[in-house]
């Protein structure tokens, strides 16, 4: 098992070394990481530090991205908020991706009316356009960091749920599974050690494309005011703050969407990449939702 | 075809009544009492105990969701915490305006993924086609909101071409409507596009390799009746679920461009209900949109399945 684990992840480096496009995207998620762990650092100046004096200055050598409405340094709350954004996505996407195998795995693996609830539970879930669902959950628990995260883990579950149930079905009826069942091995061992391995490429493929939809309803929902809360910046609402004066200060609207877009983009590039090499088959996220009945 | 049809009709309904508890559960996770923190600094004992009355919040939960249901099945929301009106009527009055949104913004995706989607496939490896690759791939990660504040931006803060946001039914004045509809909906048909691109292309690709199209081509038909006769014919079969689904999608995901353009379609509800703490109005246009969505997913199904009996098969 190990050394096909190896040839695998060698195999997956060989292949992203090869495409340039994911070579890029990784270049853009190792800064990202960086500026998510170094932003406060990084930044040039408080990211509530308020200049009356500095209000809605364009863009210059003292303030690269500008100043905001109160005055503040539009460079250093975008590049502190690159946190919030890369921990939504990670907690939210790590909530899904847990609740979603689980799910998946019992379902798959136990089939009979367990599947039938689990699986019609899921339908349900899935009924819902995402962001609605994500707003009216954060809409009745209360707008902040965490219920955003679970918000977004939630609606993000059946996605993961049924690629897992998918290939739990399949797995289950190979030759290596039936013979760990014959030597009486328990069914959370063959679960673990026979069946999660099997399955887990296109949960990889599917955890890296989440990533960046996570990103972008985080975005989104901060920018309903129902994210992280004021004064701690968030791209999302950077932009919705800005959106009133974005036609005499456009750098306001530029620069906080330009730091989503590039933090999606890169993560859609490296997931796209992923899928080609692990599992060439797999639909996107996006395709998965609207393609399933 | 009848079973198949009878079979997904009932799986709707179950999936329906799911949903309905979901929705109806929402209430139920507010912290404290839910009337009490709508009505906020506007409480008053009488119409807090109307409110709760109506609403059967005095009920045991399961005699409250049966309520729920029984009443939601005859058209009955409840009432908005808010106005006191009947949320039914609240919601389906902003669903014209979110209706001529959605249409408006497909139709343009249409406009622009069939050519650039069917065109890219044809001359796979061609600049159409590396074009149309970086327009799905922007398109699925730039986020909508961003690409409006960018249009008002350049429409209507340098061009001044258009209005910057703001809503004219179309039964009122078809010409500003359209000026108003032009941002929001290129905004969202844009992300629409990017998606119908791709999927537009990967059918057709597959049709393209199919032995059929190989024979026609060998029988020596030309170019232009392959591919209009044999190719696209049954490459934009299983596009027309995408586009189905899509539109069903933009009925309750274009909150955050109905907020930023001040249109006042059902995501513009939904987000002032939220602020407002109007539950019942939060219930009743969630419902709504699901209950839309799955209607859509049971007709493409329906639909889908005539247009290739091989699905009622499966």
């Amino acid at each position: 098992m190990s050394a096909t684990t190896e040839s695998t992840g060698r195999r997956v480096l060989a292949a992203l070394r090869r495409d340039p496009l994911a070579v890029g995207g990784t270049i853009v998620l190792a800064l990202l990481v960086v500026v998510g762990v170094a932003g406060p650092w990084l930044a040039p100046a408080g990211v509530n530090d308020v200049d009356v004096d500095q209000m809605l200055r364009p863009p210059s050598g003292a303030h690269p991205f500008g100043t905001d409405e109160l005055g503040r340094d539009v460079l250093s709350r975008v590049l502190v908020a690159a946190r919030v954004s890369l921990q939504v996505g990670a907690v939210s996407v790590g909530i899904a991706l847990v609740a979603g195998v689980t799910l998946g795995l019992l379902a798959g693996y136990y089939r009979g009316w367990l599947d039938s609830v689990l699986m019609r539970c899921m339908d349900v879930l899935f009924a819902f356009p995402v962001l609605l669902l994500a707003v009216a959950i954060v809409a009745v628990l209360g707008p902040g960091l965490l219920t955003a995260m679970v918000a977004i883990g939630v609606v993000y579950t059946p996605i993961f749920a049924r690629i897992t149930r998918a290939g739990v079905l399949s797995v289950r009826e190979q030759v290596f599974v039936r013979a760990a069942v014959s030597i009486g091995a328990s069914d959370l061992r063959i679960m673990r050690r026979h069946v999660l391995p099997n399955i887990a490429a296109p949960l990889i493929v599917q955890t890296s494309l989440s990533l960046a939809f996570a990103i972008l309803s985080e975005a989104a929902l901060s920018f309903l005011g129902l994210g992280i809360q004021p004064p701690a910046p968030a791209w999302g609402r950077m932009l919705f703050d800005g959106r009133g004066f974005v036609t005499d200060a456009w750098w306001l609207g530029v620069f906080p969407g330009a730091a989503i877009f590039l933090t999606v983009l890169a993560f859609n590039l490296v997931g796209d990449a992923l899928r080609d090499v692990l599992d060439p088959r797999q639909l996107t996220l996006g395709e998965a939702r609207r393609s399933t009945p | 075809m009848a079973r198949f049809v009878l079979r997904r009709v009932l799986q709707s309904a179950v999936v329906l009544v799911g949903v309905t508890l979901v929705v109806f559960l929402l209430l139920q996770l507010v912290p404290g009492d839910p009337v009490r923190v709508a009505l906020g600094t506007r409480f008053d004992p009488q119409t807090y105990d109307a409110l709760r009355e109506r609403a059967g919040l005095d009920q045991p939960l399961p005699v409250q969701y049966a309520s729920y249901l029984g009443h939601a099945l005859t058209g009955d929301l409840g009432v908005s915490f808010r106005t006191g009106q009947p949320v039914s009527a609240i919601v389906l009055e902003r669903l014209p305006a979110t209706l001529s949104l959605a249409v408006t913004a497909v139709v343009f995706a249409l406009l622009v993924a069939f050519p650039l989607g069917i065109v890219a496939a044809v001359r796979s490896g061609s600049a159409v086609d590396h074009a149309a690759r970086v327009f799905s791939q922007f398109g699925v990660s730039v986020p909508d909101f961003w690409m409006g504040i960018m249009g008002i931006l350049l429409f209507a803060g340098v061009l001044g071409w258009l209005p910057p946001s703001g809503y004219v039914a179309l039964t009122d004045d078809p010409g500003r409507w359209a000026t108003h509809v032009a941002l929001p909906a290129v905004t969202v048909g844009l992300v629409t596009a990017s998606i119908l691109t791709r999927f537009i292309r990967s059918s057709v690709l597959e049709v393209l390799s199919a032995d059929y199209v190989r024979t026609a081509e060998a029988k020596g038909l030309r170019n232009r009746v392959v591919i209009l006769r044999h190719v696209l014919r049954n490459a934009l079969i299983p596009v027309v679920t995408v586009v189905a689904v899509q539109l069903a999608s933009l009925l309750g995901g274009v909150i955050v461009i109905e907020v930023l353009f001040a249109w006042p379609g059902i995501g513009r509800l939904t987000f002032d209900a939220v602020q407002a703490r109007d539950y019942p109005v939060l219930q009743g246009a969630v419902l709504l949109v699901a209950a839309l969505f799955l209607l859509v997913n049971l007709l493409v199904d329906i639909l889908y399945a005539r247009l290739d009996p091989r699905i009622t098969v499966k």
